[in-house]
């Protein structure tokens, strides 16, 4: 595995330490960094994300990290978002209103359907299964099935079908469970809070 | 009810710093042992989550937890709850910067339900669980706060409603009448609560037995908070996991 160097950004929301403590368990020592340089020269950058979409691109936008963020990805350098961190990257959310994101990858986030049993935040573990071939990808080495933990209220939809790395059903809602487009990756489920299973998938970013 | 996510098995650990403690009804505590050493082990053994509650906070006003959820949350890779003595959004920002996902809150959210939605709005409604300690009362439940000894006047299913549609987007129902009997769950509670409120219920205090986790299931919980039964090593999250299965409930593998 690289020694490599990931910075995790911090830019004034969120829970950033539950991710930096599950990289250091995988053997990275990840640096915690608002500071826009750093953000752009980092290796890898991870941007986790709790709350409420507009909060988070509004603390980006705030803390000067929005174009750092956006040169980083044009830079082809692993990036990981996480939860609202990997819901920034599509061009638009409707949770309190209509918010422009990143544009990175095209499609709405918005809030999840209720129904007979399903109850909205989507809180547990679901299990993953591919929009596309997972060989090479961030989550190769996955199998179908596996369950990773989710908590959120919102999720993004892909306006493109390849966008969709995997996949998870809840419901009436077939939730977009991570994308993948290059160097640039994203997981609607946490990684650092889904066991053992997670842990091997942070390791995985680690090494591309 | 079709559930359609694994039914949740989250031990929790009543904590008077720097023990694990366990009473009944939440008297007569008894020391167990280290929180730390219990929580990697329930960790270890396929918990879906841990949740610690700090059940001295209220007598000193703030939680003396975040030196164990440092500790811990470095070891441990499942959802983090914590609970007692939450009572401000600093609270919120100390905790989650130890390395807790969820707070759970009682006392803060009755003396001030704006907590809820401002919680809600800088952290998501996910990591807001609503804390419910409910007594019986003839046929309604009312809130209590301080462990079961303050009453609130607060009918709890009023409460609930309310409490959600300001921003929790969890509850952890502790009914106070079955806490640490082990005579099983106050089913009733679990149903009047899950019709009411669309987000997911953790249903705590009673469990003794399969069968007490197969009815509060049944009536609505989408996940058990275990305490007595693992902490006197009755069963096992495995065990419990492996007999769950057995019986057709969905469980994490």
């Amino acid at each position: 595995m690289s020694s490599g160097q990931v910075a995790v950004l911090d830019y004034g929301i969120g829970n950033i330490h539950s991710v930096a403590k599950a990289l250091r368990a995988v053997g990275a020592t990840p640096l915690l960094t608002s500071d826009p340089d750093a953000a752009r020269g980092a290796e890898r950058l991870v941007v986790p994300g709790v709350g409420a979409f507009a909060d988070c691109i509004g603390c980006l936008t705030s803390h000067h990290l929005e174009e750092p963020v956006r040169e980083f990805i044009q830079g082809g350098r692993p990036f990981l978002g996480i939860c609202v961190g990997m819901q920034m990257l599509f061009s638009e959310s409707r949770e309190f209103g209509t918010h422009r994101g990143l544009g990175v990858f095209e499609g709405t986030v918005s809030r999840l359907s209720e129904g007979e049993g399903i109850k909205v935040p989507h809180i547990g573990w679901n299990s993953i299964q591919p929009g596309r071939s997972w060989s090479g990808s961030l989550l190769d080495g996955c199998a179908p099935g596996d369950m990773l933990y989710f908590a959120h209220s919102f999720s993004a939809t892909p306006t493109h079908e390849e966008d969709r790395l995997a996949n998870t059903g809840y419901g009436p809602n077939r939730i977009c469970a991570a994308v993948q487009k290059d160097n640039i990756m994203g997981t609607q489920f946490h990684p650092e809070k889904s066991g053992e299973l997670g842990l091997r998938i942070l390791k995985r970013f680690l090494s591309l | 009810m079709k559930r359609q996510t694994p039914i949740r098995l989250i031990p929790r650990l009543d904590i008077k710093s720097p023990n694990l403690v366990k009473g009944i009804q939440f008297e007569g505590l008894r020391v167990m042992g280290d929180p730390a050493e219990h929580a990697l082990r329930y960790y270890r053994d396929g918990a879906d989550e841990l949740l610690y509650v700090d059940i001295v906070a209220s007598l000193y006003e703030r939680s003396g937890l975040s030196g164990l959820v440092g500790e811990t949350a470095s070891r441990i890779f499942v959802p983090l709850t914590v609970g007692g003595g939450i009572r401000t959004l600093e609270d919120f920002a100390a905790m989650f910067r130890s390395g807790a996902d969820k707070m759970a809150i009682n006392t803060a959210a009755i003396k001030d339900p704006e907590i809820l939605t401002q919680a809600s709005r800088a952290y998501g409604a996910q990591a807001v669980v609503l804390s419910i300690e409910a007594k019986r009362q003839g046929r309604s439940w009312e809130a209590y706060t301080d462990n079961g000894r303050e009453h609130t006047g607060l009918d709890v299913v009023d409460w609930c409603r309310k409490a959600v549609d300001l921003g929790a987007g969890e509850i952890l129902l502790t009914s106070v009448d079955r806490e640490g009997t082990r005579k099983g769950f106050d089913l009733d509670l679990i149903m009047a609560v899950s019709r009411s409120v669309p987000v997911p219920i953790i249903a705590g205090g009673g469990a003794g037995s399969i069968d007490h986790i197969a009815a509060a299931i049944d009536a609505g919980a989408d996940a058990i908070a275990l305490a007595t039964l693992l902490h006197h090593k009755d069963f096992t999250v495995p065990g419990l996991k492996a007999a769950l299965r057995n019986r057709g409930y969905s469980v994490r593998p």
